[in-house]
């Protein structure tokens, strides 16, 4: 392996050096300082004789007489299902004081976009127990479905109990034992944070079958763009070649996107909106898209990306495009979370795109869909008419308008708000969701079948109990 | 795409630099567009800027990698398609690689890098039935032969536009490859069912011609309020979330054109697993046979090379074009344009050209302009009409419809179906916004509709606007005082609107009876609505409450005919309107 003596200039996170052979793009780049540290970097822009050279753990301590080894290769993840129970850094070094991984395969860690004539369309409905998902905006197996979220919201407590509680109900009835993995990626996450993580994992014994990619915000901001092409190789891999249904969280993709526009801003990059590099689309999607199912294999890859959006503005472009690339996305709203609401999931703008396959007679119950249509109309109406009692007064509306008040407030009350730590399952939810519509005369419910209000509808309907839910025990 | 060992190597050069999918090599002599393939993998590139002894080449594949040094060979050739039989029923990639026959030569669901399949199949054989005989004359794009591609389509062998034509000398029926001559003229040309086209240039036409029928949907508020014309351009924009998908999805099952390409251009992979799913299960509601034997798919989604995202609304265009040539009608839904413009965008900076708005290049509209422009209804030069309806569905940024692909799109097409993410929200679907949306083709077809469907149509569909309006500006009063403070006459209009949007504006793409709605029914859904307003309208003048108005049991099932089979629409209608009818006038 040849080494340079030749860097030329540093710049932020990049370093440029003269060459005289051929390197490729990609390329994984070793620097040794004067001090005897060897950083880590790959190779941005090759040309005759000049690299462009991004270093993940930054390019402090480097001068110009440091000297540069290329490897030859392109970034790979040592992939191996001991991976399972193992604590790793942003760069796939392990960090729990365990034993050396010792490699099944390396894999690149880019990884190839799935033929989309191989892809197997996903309608496996995932029960997360959290109503406000599996009622309204189904998650299935082999989908990405982001959390919308803002600073200071619960979102990882919502991540966890969905990690905590997902099962596939079909599966469960049938006995059959589907092996489930969970891979971590955290990107630029306080330590506070990680330690809620990792705690939750160890008391319920996630860990065990967790893969854990820790990059904090204290570590270099570089090596978060590898951070969750590391997790998604080994997903990629536990799902297709092991057989695991494997749900991939990543946080915080903010994070992700502001290294994003670090390293663009080194490069003098033209910008796109923002500030943000204009192939950040493409970027984002490279990630995102490696989630699904393949014909004929065993796994599959579930995305849950969290992502907390600036100003809680979701035209911005982190959250614009990833809702672009997504299937969908659950959105938290701060209103609700000062209301109390666990989780404070705001329905209406979030969306499963892949719920309409995922459910109804067969795989979750035949009045899904259109108690689902009739629920969202109901609370997107008595929302706007919450506008206008604040003008007007209740006294001043129609009877029928103060019941789709009182639809909305309960609905908030005693849909969403279930705690984070109640286990509901799909009938209970739909359940509570046939009780909260009953609220309203028949007359409105033009969504649902005739024949399914004849044999769903509650008469004197008054919710209360919560038979059906569990309870977990309370933290201790 | 033609293979690499069709054409000899005309020069090769080495790679200077690789950054991303942009590469540059020297000593490389290239025309403009020429095709290339990059680096010892052979990864297939077009020339994008030359300047000096630099040659700048976009390359369609992943370049990890590959670095300077390693050769660059020039086909000679600019990126063309192969044409031919047997590309109905299939499933490209951008540069129209068969995604079936790659999955098979990688051994592999993931898309390796360097390996490269013809566009149609140069082994099957056809059966080719000729229309000419020895002793004709036969022109360039003359049709001289057909052959069964599908149960569906009757594939049309033309002589290539660039032929001069002639005499036949000899013709055979029988079963060929693509690539054995089925006909051969006085002069020495031979045609084959296989010809190669450069998808950046539209195939000739004799004339585009002012487009007078409409390309029916099957959903009632774009055939019933803005309709698009057989030959037309319609764009969709909206932001994530709003049913782009869902709608160019319901437009390429059940428009009423022959032959649907369906192109997905940076878009998701499970949607695209989705239409490969359902469309061969779907009967085309034309004929009965699966979807699929009308449908041609390009995926590229947005995980596949930037550059190929590129150049997948020229290849299916292309496809499409040839297909108008044989005289059918084609509609295209490119589905999105942004991810398109956004693949300029990107190769753009990569070249560090000069950015226009937004870091979009400078020529942003000129390219889209001219794409849209190969869409029309034209008189072909073989004597037959075809046409090209394109749909295309924009993506802009935050929704904001200012930006610049948005409103470069909205310069060009004639219809402008808008979607509303405060609609979606509610889960009004189809989430079109009917103040915002707009169709240049309305008056142009409104005479066809008058002669197929009911003289009646266009003052139906006016009242059902004027209604709409109405209650707009009704909406604005009632947030700031509340319903009952309006007036009786006022009240009943908000009542009319909101079957209007209800019962007949949404429509439920997961119902089977409601998927496809014909324009019959939706004239005659309207036309009970109509007759709710005139009833309803005269017991009020006659002094009855409003509230006992708005109460008839008859009221609510407005909002039901939409489920009613097709075949029972007629009778179903003329019962309601009875119910109402009786219902009312009982009132007073």
């Amino acid at each position: 392996m040849k080494e340079y003596k030749t860097i030329t200039e540093i710049s932020g996170p990049l370093v440029f050096a003269e060459v005289d052979e051929s390197i490729g793009y990609d390329e994984m780049v070793e620097i040794e300082t004067a001090d005897g540290d060897t950083l880590r970097g790959q190779v941005l822009e090759s040309a005759d004789d000049l690299v462009a050279i991004q270093v993940f753990e930054g390019t402090s301590g480097i001068d110009r007489n440091a000297s540069v080894r290329f490897t030859g290769e392109t970034l790979k993840m040592p992939v191996t299902e001991d991976l399972l129970g193992r604590v790793l850094d942003g760069s796939g070094n392990p960090i729990d004081g365990g034993p050396d991984i010792v490699p099944d395969e390396r894999h690149d860690i880019v990884g190839e976009a799935i033929n989309p004539v191989s892809r197997e369309y996903p309608e496996e409905f995932i029960q997360t127990g959290v109503s406000a998902i599996d009622g309204m905006n189904t998650l299935v197996r082999g989908q990405k479905l982001p959390i919308f979220s803002a600073s200071g919201l619960p979102h990882s407590e919502l991540a966890l109990q969905i990690a905590r509680q997902a099962t596939v109900p079909e599966e469960d009835e049938a006995g059959e034992e589907s092996e489930f993995a969970v891979v971590f990626g955290a990107m630029g996450i306080t330590q506070e944070e990680a330690n809620e993580f990792m705690d939750d994992f160890e008391r319920t014994g996630a860990l065990e079958r967790s893969v854990v990619f820790m990059n904090l915000a204290d570590d270099p901001a570089v090596e978060r763009t590898v951070t969750p092409r590391m997790a998604l190789t080994t997903a990629e891999y536990l799902a297709f070649e092991k057989g695991y249904h494997v749900l991939t969280i990543l946080t915080d993709m903010t994070n992700y996107c502001e290294a994003l526009r670090q390293i663009g801003a080194a490069r003098e990059e033209v910008p796109g909106r923002r500030g943000y590099p204009g192939y950040m689309y493409t970027d984002l999607a490279q990630l995102y898209e490696r989630a699904g199912r393949i014909d004929g294999r065993e796994g599959s890859v579930t995305q849950i990306p969290i992502l907390t959006m600036p100003g809680e503005d979701d035209t911005h472009p982190i959250p614009d495009l990833t809702g672009y690339i997504t299937e969908g996305q659950i959105v938290m709203d701060r209103d609700l979370d000062s209301k109390g609401m666990e989780p404070p999931v705001n329905v209406l703008p979030s969306l499963s795109r892949l719920m309409d396959d995922g459910i109804g007679e067969g795989l979750t119950r035949e009045d899904h869909g259109d108690l689902k249509d009739q629920l969202f109309a109901a609370y997107a109406q008595g929302e706007d008419l919450r506008d206008l009692v604040n003008i007007v007064g209740r006294e001043a509306l129609s009877e029928t308008d103060n019941k789709y008040l009182d639809f909305a407030d309960r609905f908030e009350s005693e849909f969403v708000d279930q705690g984070f730590r109640t286990n509901r399952d799909i009938d209970r939810t739909l359940d509570i969701g046939w009780e909260l519509i009953s609220l309203l005369p028949k007359t409105e419910l033009n969504r649902i079948g005739e024949d399914l209000i004849e044999e769903y509808y509650v008469e004197d309907a008054d919710v209360d109990d919560d038979a059906g839910s569990e309870e977990a025990p309370a933290d201790d | 795409m033609s293979q690499a060992t069709d054409v000899a190597a005309e020069d090769r050069g080495q790679i200077e630099s690789v950054s991303g999918p942009v590469v540059t090599a020297v000593d490389l002599d290239a025309r403009m567009n020429d095709v290339v393939y990059v680096g010892d993998e052979g990864l297939m590139g077009e020339v994008i800027e030359i300047e000096g002894n630099v040659t700048t080449v976009q390359v369609y594949e992943e370049t990890s990698g590959v670095g300077p040094g390693e050769p660059v060979v020039n086909t000679g050739e600019p990126l063309t398609v192969d044409l031919g039989p047997g590309m109905l029923d299939s499933i490209y990639d951008g540069v129209q690689r068969p995604l079936d026959v790659l999955e098979e030569k990688m051994g592999s669901p993931f898309l390796d890098r360097g390996v490269d399949a013809p566009g149609i199949d140069m082994e099957q054989t056809w059966e080719f039935e000729p229309t000419v005989e020895e002793g004709d004359t036969v022109e360039p794009s003359d049709i001289v032969g057909e052959v069964p591609e599908t149960q569906t389509i009757d594939h049309k062998v033309m002589v290539p536009p660039d032929y001069e034509g002639g005499e036949v000398a000899a013709v055979e029926a029988g079963e060929f490859t693509v690539e054995e001559t089925v006909v051969e003229l006085a002069n020495g040309e031979e045609i084959q069912m296989h010809q190669e086209w450069p998808v950046r240039e539209a195939r000739p036409v004799e004339e585009k011609q002012t487009p007078t029928e409409p390309l029916i949907s099957g959903q009632r508020i774009l055939d019933g309020l803005f309709p698009l014309a057989k030959g037309g351009t319609a764009a969709i924009p909206g932001p994530f979330g709003s049913g782009k998908t869902v709608t160019q999805q319901s437009l390429a099952k059940f428009a009423d054109a022959d032959i649907v390409v369906y192109i997905g251009c940076g878009e998701r992979g499970n949607e695209m697993t989705e239409v490969i799913e359902d469309f061969p299960e779907l009967p085309d509601p034309q004929t009965g046979n699966p979807l699929m034997e009308r449908t041609t798919l390009i995926a590229n989604t947005s995980n596949m090379p930037v550059a190929a995202r590129e150049s997948c609304v020229y290849t299916g265009i292309t496809i499409g074009e040839f297909y108008r040539d044989m005289g059918y009608d084609v509609a295209l839904m490119a589905d999105s344009t942004s991810r398109w413009a956004e693949a300029m965008r990107e190769i753009s900076s990569r070249l560090e050209e000069m950015p226009g708005e937004e870091g979009y290049p400078a020529y942003l509209a000129a390219r889209l302009s001219q794409f849209y422009e190969r869409a029309g209804y034209f008189e072909n030069i073989n004597g037959s009409e075809g046409s090209i309806s394109v749909i295309g569905a924009v993506s802009p940024p935050g929704g904001d419809f200012s930006e610049p692909v948005t409103q470069n799109t909205l310069r060009i097409v004639k219809t402008f179906w808008a979607l509303d993410a405060d609609l979606a929200e509610r889960r009004h679907f189809p989430a079109i916004n009917w103040d915002d949306s707009y169709s240049l083709y309305r008056d142009q077809l409104d005479e066809w509709f008058e002669e197929n469907v009911s003289a009646e149509w266009p003052d139906r569909r006016q009242w059902a606007v004027d209604i709409l309006d109405e209650e707009g500006e009704l909406q604005e009063i009632v947030q700031l005082v509340g319903e009952d403070a309006l007036p009786d006459d006022q009240r009943l209009t908000l009542e009319v609107a909101r079957y209007i949007r209800e019962g007949w504006l949404q429509q439920n793409a997961f119902i089977e009876v409601d998927q496809y709605c014909p324009p019959e029914k939706t004239f005659k859904m309207l036309g009970a609505i109509k007759t709710f307003d005139d009833e309803a309208f005269e017991a009020l003048e006659a002094g009855v409450p409003i509230d006992e108005i708005t109460a008839i049991d008859a009221a609510p099932k407005l909002n039901r005919i939409a489920t009613t089979p097709d075949d029972e629409v007629d009778e179903h209608v003329e019962e309601l309107k009875e119910e109402i009818e009786t219902q009312l006038r009982e009132l007073y």
